[in-house]
């Protein structure tokens, strides 16, 4: 999967540099085919992550619990990414790196929300209450995503206007193949992360449980 | 009806225990008067700046002080095992939450409603020209505050470095409230009136507290169990 998601990427990059420029932005435009991307995969990402939580404490098995924070720690990296990729667009098409209006905040809450959930894993170390309580606060967390979504129609915001669901924006068709297909790489990207992680809280387990078994622990 | 009996069992007994040794309220109170005397190092207070400070600052010193009721709340069972007795008693998981939550709202809007003279005196603000309306917003506001950091005192109890651990978790989940709490006590303490688009900020603070409460309502069990 990794290797599929790397070709897609690979040879979206060589699409995309060679599309045209855009009239008003200039070659900072391309951006937005790995900030948008990047930002709907986190999204996907903790909705995955507040089902798995909810599935965890409803049936106790752990392999819930595993998923949520393998998609959660993943999902954190790429809404890093798109804070990142948000501000260098905006220091070029607005002039500040960083604007305290509602979507870019509500991004940011997103992250500093994620990044607790990881905090609270750490300072836990029984493996059950550990489980339970970063699938409590992820419940907890998640409600904030819709704000970061809605946010965009319900308060004035400098943020541009989204393209696809709107009449005033515009998005010209030879981009739209460009886009989903990058939309694509980087999703199968999330998910070979998320796989990876998963591997490895899988094997954390087994090595704790051949512990308890030889009582080394 | 039973359930609010018991939910008020709990609240007595926290309100009882607390007036008796009044710990955490005059903590709170001495932090909320140490951070408003703070800030006043940091802006020169004109009518101007107060005008669009007055909000933000209120609210950080809000949520400050509350911390450390909050953060009491649970803490005061740990000795001598009361949190395993309230867990083995015959009430509901919800019940406790209420009866806590209930306490830790008396406690918080009490060290509130000392610090908002305060914060008139230190800053020259005539804070009561929309009283009522900020009276309206420092309830919804607090139990905001309350509902969020009660189940969330109950989750880190158990775990170290708890002080730290209780602001850090409770802080960003608080933003929604905090953002609209601000916003309308700005306006408020300024005297102006809440019109037109500002009146989203209620529905948000309402629907907040809603959503939330009955959140934790759902999920005590589990965190207290779990």
């Amino acid at each position: 999967m990794l290797v599929l998601a790397a070709a897609l990427l690979a040879g979206n990059l060589y699409v995309i540099a060679h599309l045209a420029d855009e009239m008003r932005q200039g070659q900072i435009f391309r951006i937005i085919f790995f900030h948008v991307p990047a930002a709907s995969a986190a999204m996907i990402g903790s909705a995955v992550a507040l089902v798995a939580s909810v599935l965890f404490l409803v049936t106790k098995n752990f392999k819930y619990d595993a998923l949520a924070v393998s998609v959660t720690e993943v999902g954190l990296a790429f809404l890093a990414v798109n804070l990142v990729t948000g501000s260098i667009w905006a220091r070029v098409i607005w002039g500040v790196w960083w604007a305290w209006d509602p979507r870019l905040t509500s991004a940011l809450i997103c992250w500093i929300l994620y990044a607790g959930y990881l905090i609270l894993r750490q300072a836990l170390e029984e493996p059950t209450q550990r489980a339970t309580f970063a699938a409590v606060y992820s419940i907890f967390a998640f409600t904030d995503v819709p704000i970061v979504y809605f946010s965009i129609r319900w308060w004035r915001t400098i943020h541009p206007q989204p393209v696809f669901f709107s009449k005033t924006g515009s998005f010209p068709a030879e981009w739209g193949r460009a886009f989903g297909l990058n939309m694509l790489a980087i999703f199968l990207l999330y998910a070979a992360l998320t796989k990876i992680r998963l591997r490895q809280e899988e094997t954390q387990r087994e090595i704790d449980y051949l512990r308890r078994t030889v009582h080394a622990f | 009806m039973r359930f609010l009996g018991q939910v008020m069992v709990i609240t007595m007994k926290d309100l009882r225990a607390e007036m008796r040794t009044k710990e955490a309220i005059n903590a709170s109170f001495a932090f909320a008067l140490v951070v408003l005397l703070l800030l006043s190092f940091a802006f020169e207070p004109t009518e101007d700046t107060m005008r669009e400070i007055s909000g933000g600052l209120l609210w950080i010193v809000f949520t400050f002080a509350g911390t450390l009721v909050l953060n009491r709340s649970f803490a005061r069972e740990l000795p001598n095992d009361c949190l395993d007795a309230l867990i083995a008693a015959p009430i509901p998981g919800p019940a406790l939450f209420l009866g806590k939550a209930m306490a830790n709202f008396v406690l918080i809007l009490a060290v509130e409603l000392v610090a908002l003279p305060v914060f008139g005196i230190f800053y020259n603000v005539r804070w009561t020209r929309q009283f009522w309306p900020l009276m309206l917003v420092v309830v919804l506001g607090t139990w905001g505050l309350t509902s969020i950091g009660t189940i969330f005192s109950a989750l880190t109890v158990n775990i170290r470095l708890r002080e730290v651990m209780l602001p850090l978790l409770v802080y960003p989940v608080l933003i929604p409230m905090l953002l609209g709490a601000m916003r309308l006590s700005a306006l408020l303490v300024s005297g102006q009136a809440v019109t037109g688009d500002d009146t989203i900020w209620f529905k948000l603070l309402f629907g907040f507290d809603i959503i939330f409460t009955s959140l934790a309502l759902v999920l005590m069990d589990t965190v207290l169990l779990g």
